[in-house]
């Protein structure tokens, strides 16, 4: 079961300069772990000190933020997009 | 009461619309709340003006001084507004990537404007900010992402606004940029009617920071608390673009791009959550600062190209 995982510019260099991979899996750490599997340089963005989501990353199941989900178990179905992004500030200033 | 002592009082007091014609669901109702109708243009006099008046309080600045801020705009022509009319000059930080029109606003209200690097997007003006606050310390540096007068001002004027106006609110739906809004009409709203749900829309603003080297440059607002927060959800420029036409096309409400976002976000939370029940949008400003975009004139695909570099959040 694919879904498509969108890395951004910032993580490239770590996961040989893709910005689109496909991976199996049924929830996004399942996805996870089979990204820090293929590419273990993406494990310490990723995932933090205390084994969840690094603080500065947010994570979104086709644009709805996984944190307000279930985070890490949120739950995937094929052709789902799952975008990682890094927390930067943005809005309306 | 149309009658004021001076343009601060006109602060507030913003009106609501119906504009269930946008809603996916004709059971689900929605209703925007006008910000671009405050004097300023925004939402954010609201917490400029918070913020001044709350450091006066505590003795931190007082009429004479200058105050620097970062912003991509709207606060910083709050905050010229203030300043102009309580006595204080004004230096703001301005992401160099930003609608012309914004930069026009501040330098006519008189205020000092210094841009920062592009690529560095709002990061970049704060880390500016900060140095020149630490090397020059008679700057009264009021950092709306840290203030607590900025969700404050939303706590005691926007959020009781809304609750007044529809008491039938069952979510509430707004951008998010320092928080401030989310965080403070958020808290209100839970507080006396816990039921309802909070929903943030964001820019994908981590694709277009191309100056991030990693992702320990990552920032997260001090003010911002994720518990407050029942959803979030990424809005494109181009959904953005095809919201804020849709608000023009359908309801006649001229409003910036950012509002277009958030009635994007809205519509994914009526379709993914919502059998029936009423949305409140927050539609941050109005659509003055935003026509040299081309939001409503130009090819879409040509727009959201020029959206990918210019900050029009």
């Amino acid at each position: 079961m694919a879904v498509d995982v969108k890395i951004p510019t910032v993580l490239r260099a770590q996961a040989d300069g893709q910005a689109s991979i496909s991976v199996d899996g049924e929830t996004v750490g399942l996805v996870f772990d089979q990204l820090i599997t293929k590419f273990p340089g993406l494990r310490p963005n990723l995932i933090g000190d205390d084994g969840g989501m690094h603080k500065f990353v947010n994570v979104y199941v086709n644009d709805d933020d996984i944190r307000f989900l279930d985070k890490l178990d949120t739950k995937l179905e094929a052709g789902d997009t799952v975008t990682i992004l890094p927390a930067v500030a943005g809005g309306a200033l | 009461m149309t009658r004021f002592n001076n343009i601060l009082e006109t602060i507030g007091n913003t009106p609501m619309v119906d504009i269930s014609q946008l809603s996916p669901n004709p059971d689900v109702k929605m209703f925007a709340k006008l910000e671009g109708q405050n004097p300023g243009g925004s939402s954010k006099d609201r917490i400029a003006l918070k913020m001044v008046e709350l450091a006066e309080r505590d003795g931190a600045i007082a009429p004479g001084d200058t105050i620097l801020e970062p912003s991509s705009g709207n606060t910083g022509i709050g905050l010229a507004l203030v300043a102009k009319l309580k006595g204080y000059n004004l230096r703001i930080i301005l992401p160099e990537n930003v609608s012309p029109e914004r930069r026009q606003l501040l330098e006519i209200f008189g205020a000092e404007v210094t841009l920062s690097p592009a690529e560095e997007g709002s990061n970049g003006a704060i880390r500016m900010a900060e140095k020149i606050s630490a090397d020059e310390p008679s700057y009264r540096f009021l950092f709306q992402y840290g203030n607590p007068a900025n969700p404050l001002a939303h706590y005691e004027g926007t959020g009781p606004e809304i609750l007044r106006d529809c008491p039938e609110i069952d979510v509430f739906c707004a951008g998010l940029g320092t928080s401030g809004t989310l965080m403070g009409v958020g808290r209100y709203l839970k507080e006396h009617k816990p039921d309802v749900k909070i929903v943030a829309v964001e820019p994908p603003a981590g694709e277009l920071v191309q100056g991030l080297r990693n992702l320990d440059d990552g920032f997260i607002p001090p003010i911002f608390s994720g518990d407050v927060l029942d959803g979030k959800t990424i809005a494109r420029p181009r959904e953005s673009i095809e919201g804020t036409r849709r608000l023009l096309n359908e309801c006649g409400i001229f409003a910036g791009v950012s509002s277009g976002a958030a009635v994007y976000g809205a519509n994914r939370y009526i379709s993914r959550a919502m059998s029936e029940g009423t949305v409140v949008v927050l539609l941050p400003d109005g659509g003055w600062k935003y026509l040299s975009s081309g939001a409503w004139t130009d090819d879409l695909d040509t727009v959201v190209d020029r959206a990918n570099r210019i900050n029009y959040w």
